[in-house]
């Protein structure tokens, strides 16, 4: 019997299976790519390749590209005034005028981080191959999609071919048994995965997130732990996809509708991993026993639970270790063993692909609402699209962000890499819901604390890294909605 | 379109370090051209040079006396960590590096590496060990990289054999890149595509 039954397979095989062209002996596989999202930084080299070689984007219908990594947060009837920044922003636009290529840029309202308004329209549903030019491309595997970075020469291969060469990935299992406490999230559990492998610890592999606190996350949440894969080392994370996808994907805009609805479930449905499929790689860990986690360091996984001290070099047994948390200590101006709590904060940002989006802010403003954020902090909110801040303002959330004294500002990716003039000065602290905290990427010599949404409220308010738990009515302002 | 990959002896320069991530190769306030010129001012820019553009005083060590115009790299594990940004690679090429030495790299860096004749060598941590050793002992030792015998040939005469992808291989031999492979694979395309109908239609709003 077992013989004759197929191989047990995982979600991550099965989607990668759909997708082969074809492969010659010794080649990577032709691996067909169902979404191409572009935006400004890293396409441009690409189109001039195209142009340069004489060839046509092969399939407009299944490219998007947006603007969102160099564009400024201020409000959009002031002129740009960064003269590079204007120009590659008027080049894409160029380029998708002349390739034929659909573009929600500056003014369209469905602007944003193009890892946000991709599930937003949704055009990224379960199944899919999806690649940009971006790490963080990974996001979109919360839907259960094969997504991940590229370079730019990629970037032009799937605009002439729609198709890229790949090796077959390796498949690491990630589960997360039990469920959080209030006032941990999403953001706790990839900070602390990362924090336990390190990050290159998931180089080669796709992650899968599994088990029973990946189940009853909100797709958000989802998203918000998929967008951290690179950071793990892995170029892309994914969770299957179950009734809480195919609720966030009906009826938006690009989803199928009517009778392809009903198919396009009924083929999802089959993705999620078989019973005894087997993984290269594994891990478990207990959502029941995570805190909120913080970074201290210059790379994501130098973190730590938030009520933990900051290491000390002497306790690392491994000289190349050792030697990265001097530095990184060196840099942010920290000593060993000092408590991370209370660690001054000079900016806070709420943004980004990782945590930009509506329910992130809805955390954000419950904690700030009736409050001030401290004399001396600066509290930035960048919604993550044009669509999200349209409804947070809709709920009255920057009435919130306004009173408590917050910047609330236009979407795009920000100060989470500090192209566009927001940033942070040299020597300042921020607590930060973004992705990276190597030195540097908020602003040359800023340092970074990478924390989730409720620890970055929680830090403007107080001023000082400050553990969320202590938020007064902890318990119903982690439960405040999202999907 | 790179040039064929060929033998080349070389001296090294050393970067003490790991988990280097490609913000630091090239920060991001560099990403905002839209060719691929210039980049060599960039690589490692904020390791290298004080705000008003000055050296780094003592300085960094691709500024050190005899560096310039070395082409290997020697790096601590997970080199080019972090984004996409193939800015990385441009940016180490346009300073002349053609091959790095670590004992890993990040996923996208490496691709995006190969793609710019740029080649990453994996080597395990006791030949990383041996190799620091080599150029603390003598700055100056000389290797030679030989893609075609996969080997990197040390001064006393003896090899580190590596191995790579033999379809990068081939590729970084011959100086071809990976779209002219696709592009003659356009009838596999069109045959798949056929039999597959598209997911999604972007355009669809706009028609």
């Amino acid at each position: 019997m077992a013989a004759t039954s197929p191989r047990p397979r995982t979600i991550i095989d099965k989607i990668w299976t759909d997708h082969v062209v074809s492969q010659d002996p010794g080649a990577p596989a032709v691996l067909a790519v169902d979404l191409h999202l572009v935006h400004e930084v890293t396409s441009p080299q690409a189109f001039t390749g195209l142009r340069e070689r004489g060839l046509t984007v092969r399939r407009p219908s299944q490219t998007v590209a947006t603007a969102d990594h160099s564009i400024p947060t201020t409000p959009r009837n002031l002129p740009m005034l960064d003269m590079a920044a204007a120009a590659q922003i008027s080049r894409l636009e160029d380029n998708c005028q002349e390739f034929g290529v659909p573009l929600h840029g500056i003014g369209s309202p469905s602007q944003g981080i193009v890892h946000v308004i991709g599930p937003q329209m949704g055009l990224t549903q379960p199944g899919m191959t999806i690649v940009c030019g971006d790490s963080h491309t990974s996001t979109h595997g919360a839907f259960g999609a094969l997504a991940f970075g590229i370079g730019t020469s990629e970037v032009e291969m799937v605009l002439a071919t729609q198709t890229l060469l790949q090796r077959d990935p390796k498949t690491y299992e990630v589960r997360i048994d039990g469920r959080l406490a209030p006032g941990v999230s999403s953001k706790d559990i990839i900070l602390a995965l990362i924090a336990r492998i390190g990050v290159g610890g998931g180089t080669g592999h796709v992650f899968e997130y599994r088990g029973e606190a990946i189940r009853a996350l909100t797709m958000e949440q989802r998203m918000t732990i998929c967008n951290m894969s690179i950071e793990g080392g892995a170029r892309a994370g994914l969770i299957a996809p179950d009734d809480t996808t195919y609720e966030y994907v009906h009826g938006r805009e690009y989803a199928p509708h009517g009778a392809a609805w009903d198919a396009a479930v009924e083929r999802w449905r089959r993705l999620p991993t078989d019973d005894g499929a087997t993984y290269d790689k594994s891990i478990t860990i207990d959502a029941n026993a995570l805190e909120p986690m913080v970074t201290y360091g210059t790379n994501p996984g130098m973190g730590i639970p938030i009520t933990s001290r900051v290491p000390a070099p002497q306790d690392e047994a491994d000289p190349a270790a050792k030697r990265a948390l001097e530095r990184a200590l060196e840099y942010m101006d920290l000593q060993p063993g000092q408590a991370i709590i209370g660690q001054r904060v000079d900016v806070v940002f709420v943004g980004s692909c990782t945590n930009g989006r509506i329910s992130d802010l809805r955390l954000a403003a419950a904690a700030l609402k009736d409050r001030h954020v401290a004399d001396g902090v600066r509290l930035m909110v960048t919604p993550g699209s044009d669509e999200v801040k349209r409804e947070a303002e809709a709920e009255g959330l920057d009435e919130i962000f306004k009173a408590a004294g917050a910047d609330w500002r236009e979407s795009g990716c920000s100060m989470c890499i500090a192209m566009n003039g927001d940033q942070l000065a040299p020597g300042q602290y921020a607590v930060s819901t973004s992705n990276r905290n190597f030195e540097g990427r908020q602003g040359k010599g800023g340092r970074t604390f990478l924390a989730s949404p409720l620890t970055a409220a929680a830090s403007a308010i107080a001023g000082v890294v400050t553990d969320p738990r202590t938020l007064p009515g902890i318990e119903t302002l982690a439960a405040v909605g999202g999907r | 379109m790179a040039e064929p990959f060929r033998m080349f002896t070389s001296k090294v320069v050393p970067l003490n370090a790991e988990n280097v991530d490609t913000d630091q190769i090239v920060p991001a306030r560099y990403l905002k051209v839209t060719d691929k010129a210039g980049l060599a001012e960039a690589l490692f820019r904020d390791w290298r040079f004080e705000e008003d553009g000055s050296l780094k005083d003592p300085p960094f060590v691709l500024d050190e006396p005899g560096m310039a115009g070395r082409q290997i790299l020697l790096v601590g594990d997970n080199f080019g960590a972090g984004s996409s940004r193939e800015h990385a690679p441009w940016a180490l090429t346009a300073w002349g590096i053609r091959a790095i030495l670590s004992t890993g790299f990040a996923d996208i860096f490496r691709s995006n590496s190969l793609k710019n004749g740029v080649l990453p060598i994996v080597v395990s941590p006791e030949t990383h060990g041996r190799l620091w050793d080599l150029v603390e002992h003598d700055p100056d030792a000389q290797l030679t990289i030989d893609l075609a015998e996969e080997g990197v040939m040390l001064p006393d005469g003896s090899t580190i054999d590596f191995t790579i992808d033999p379809f990068a291989k081939r590729m970084l031999l011959a100086g071809t890149d990976e779209l002219g492979y696709l592009l003659s694979k356009d009838e596999d395309i069109a045959a798949w595509e056929a039999a597959h109908p598209p997911r999604i239609d972007t355009l669809a709003g706009t028609r």
